[in-house]
């Protein structure tokens, strides 16, 4: 199928690998090239970045998106985009950043046992989130606090798990917003299931599964895409690629680019620049949008890089080197659309001050709402272990109460 | 009704009953289940409600949990016991902790059947019992019925309850028979049953070994020995209270199960009675089981199985004290 190979980045630099290009024009509007090359031009991918759907430079220069781009089937999808919608995008990428920043050091303060960073895969988070309906519904692994930032999650409510004074820290159903997954790839599972289930009910919702890289190595994950194909479930999987799962890089989890998983279980695979804001919102709207149509599952393989580590825990100096992450920060994703922004006069000084203004508030707001976080009543750990009850639990829940009132009738209370 | 009908019966019930009930396991449809459970119910309730899976058990689970948070409920079929571990995770990770975690606004109504115990000559992993497994894992629910009345009633509950509820089948009671009032008031589905009076011990057991315990207690009378037998019918919760009445009244107990002794739900068992009855027993509680071994090959499974001489010895230490 045509959509099952990547659409291929129109390369400026000469000696691209762009393959199938039947006439490139200069700078960067884009390569020509006819859907009959898009399908027979599939080979030799080989995880470079020239397979990149890309619809914004490093530079900040957009990619012309009309008419017979490379891109046109994605780039519809942000066509009529408008100035406002930029800077939505852009304040939502500065501030789930400055949240990030504000966790990390939070941690560093001893507030939070743990925080896993989205530093560097903003673009990625934001532009498929904001892809995303209010009757679409989302399932999470760890990292995803952006797409929980468009999803309306309250961000301070991410913040419980990492503090530990839950588990959960918000309603799923509130925001169609399913719990942060740390078992790797599990929920690509849920999201499948979920997703049969939408398409039993007749409704024209999507469901969307964020996993990274190193979840591509998981059973479930494999699972997953088999019934999604089999079931033909509305679920768009999307992959953040990441580079790096913890210390292994890509060379330890896949001998083929993860985009092109997706053939072998029958549905379209599409390797986007997860540092492309807009990419990413284009072609996570494409891959929700023939979900809805009933075409089925979709694989998107974002591909990003993870600025920070791991998670707080973890010492990338030890696996990779600085000039990696050099090079990646040159790609950053908020500055290229800031460049994009300033240079077509899309926003002014004051846009930007005014958003500074907003970044450090919702810092102030992070910081206290954390350090005011109350510990969580001891007889919560008896609380919903089962919706039915439990004889057990009542009878643990018990003794732990007469125990609990022991100490108070010592203390002659 | 066989028990194996009792359960088709069941399910056939629920299908009726609540649109959102699914039945979703690998050869449950056309085929009806190796054990024919599930016999007929895709032709009656079509491929939407009656699904054929892929065979991937963690792939089944998972997608069951999905559809159980979009307000589904689903019956998933395992089809043996041996093979439930590639879905182990998902049962334990995420099954069993998805309602807690969620502070009570997720509820995750699964129900996860497994033919489990020996007895029938199959092959490697066709004749676990990891119901321990299971029943030490807060979140989870864990029964096991030992008749046909109690197997269509308690898959009604199963279904029913909002908790995920693992529902293990004594596979070689499949064909056993008994009357099924499908217009009865059934008791709790986590209430023990005494299933025999009788005032010398008190044999407990649930699932497979019920029938044996039975058999035990009338050839134990011809001995002039009275034997309660208390069929648990719950794993997770056990029903405390109905055994610790049925022991201060007899003053001894065996517990009897197939799976492993060690580490097993008849240890759990053991415990908690010495502790609520340390008073009345005459003898410490005994156990009867599995050995800490692979479950043989079929050949030898007589030797490893719970039978009427290996319980009868238990019976026979017991009242040595």
């Amino acid at each position: 199928m045509t959509e099952s190979t990547a659409a291929r980045k129109p390369r400026r630099s000469a000696g691209s690998k762009a393959a199938g290009t039947t006439g490139g024009k200069a700078g960067t509007t884009g390569a020509k090239r006819t859907r009959t090359t898009r399908k027979t031009g599939a080979a030799a991918a080989k995880g470079s970045e020239t397979e990149l759907v890309q619809l914004l430079t490093p530079e900040g220069e957009r990619i012309e998106t009309a008419g017979d781009s490379a891109y046109a089937e994605y780039a519809q999808y942000v066509a009529d985009i408008t100035p406002d919608e930029l800077r939505g995008l852009y304040r939502d990428m500065v501030l789930t950043r400055r949240f990030d920043a504000e966790a990390t050091a939070l941690q560093r303060q001893g507030e939070l046992g743990l925080w896993a960073s989205l530093l560097g895969q903003e673009a990625a988070q934001i532009g498929s989130g904001r892809a995303t309906r209010d009757d679409d519904y989302v399932f999470p692994t760890y990292r995803e606090h952006g797409v929980a930032w468009c999803r309306g999650v309250d961000p301070t409510n991410l913040l419980g798990m990492f503090r530990g004074v839950n588990n959960g820290g918000w309603d799923p159903n509130s925001n169609n917003f399913h719990l942060y997954t740390i078992v790797i790839g599990s929920q690509a599972l849920h999201a499948t299931g979920y997703a049969m289930g939408v398409a039993k009910d007749g409704a024209d919702s999507g469901v969307i599964a964020y996993f990274g890289d190193g979840a591509s190595s998981q059973g479930d994950v494999s699972e997953a895409f088999n019934f999604a194909a089999v079931y033909n479930a509305p679920v768009v999987f999307f992959c953040q690629n990441n580079q790096w799962a913890i210390s292994e890089s890509n060379e330890k989890q896949t001998r083929v680019p993860l985009y092109q998983r997706a053939q072998g279980f029958g549905f379209p695979g599409v390797r986007v620049d997860g540092n492309d804001v807009l990419a990413s919102l284009a072609v996570t709207r494409w891959a929700l949008d023939r979900a809805r149509r009933g075409e089925g599952p979709a694989l998107i393989e974002a591909y990003t890089y993870r600025m920070g580590a791991h998670t707080t825990s973890d010492d990338p100096s030890r696996y990779r080197h600085d000039d990696e992450r050099a090079a990646w920060e040159a790609k950053d994703p908020i500055l290229r659309l800031r460049r994009f922004l300033e240079s077509a006069n899309h926003a002014d000084e004051g846009f930007f001050a005014e958003l500074e203004a907003e970044s450090e508030a919702l810092g102030k707001r992070v910081r206290e709402v954390v350090r005011a976080m109350p510990d969580p009543d001891r007889f919560a750990i008896f609380e919903n272990v089962y919706a039915d009850g439990h004889a057990l639990v009542d009878e643990e829940r018990a003794r732990f109460a007469a125990y609990q009132a022991s100490f108070a009738e010592a203390e002659g209370v | 009704m066989a028990l194996a009908k009792a359960i088709n019966e069941s399910l056939r019930r629920a299908l009726e009953s609540d649109p959102k009930v699914l039945i979703m396991g690998e050869d449950v449809g056309k085929l009806g289940g190796v054990f024919r459970v599930t016999d007929g119910l895709q032709k009656d309730f079509g491929e939407d409600r009656v699904i054929d899976t892929p065979l991937a058990e963690s792939g089944i689970v998972g997608t069951a949990i999905g559809l159980a948070l979009r307000g589904y409920r689903p019956v998933v079929e395992i089809q043996f016991d041996g093979f439930v571990f590639p879905a182990y995770d998902q049962i334990v990770t995420q099954l069993a902790k998805m309602h807690a975690r969620s502070l009570g606004k997720v509820k995750l109504p699964v129900v996860i059947r497994i033919p489990y115990g020996g007895g029938i000559g199959a092959v490697e992993h066709h004749s676990e019992s990891p119901e321990a497994l299971f029943a030490h894992v807060a979140g989870l629910k864990v029964v096991s019925p030992s008749n046909a009345a109690d197997a269509y009633w308690m898959m009604q509950q199963a279904i029913q309850s909002d908790d995920p509820v693992i529902y293990f089948e004594p596979k070689r009671r499949y064909w056993d028979k008994a009357e099924v009032d499908a217009e009865a008031i059934p008791g709790p589905l986590h209430a023990a049953r005494v299933v025999r009076e009788g005032t010398d011990l008190t044999l407990a057991a649930y699932g497979p070994m019920v029938k044996l315990c039975q058999e035990v207690a009338d050839a134990a009378a011809e001995e002039g020995r009275s034997l309660e037998v208390v069929d648990l019918r719950s794993i997770s919760p056990v029903d405390f209270d109905t055994v610790q009445t049925s022991v201060e009244k007899t003053r001894r107990l065996v517990v009897v199960h197939e799976a492993p002794v060690f580490l097993g739900s008849g240890a759990e068992i053991a415990a908690r009675i010495t502790e609520r009855c340390f008073y009345h027993l005459e003898a410490p509680v005994l156990r009867v089981g599995g050995y800490h071994a692979p479950y043989p090959p079929a050949r030898l499974e007589e030797e490893y199985l719970p039978d009427l001489d290996r319980v009868l010895d238990a019976v026979d230490r017991s009242l040595a004290y």
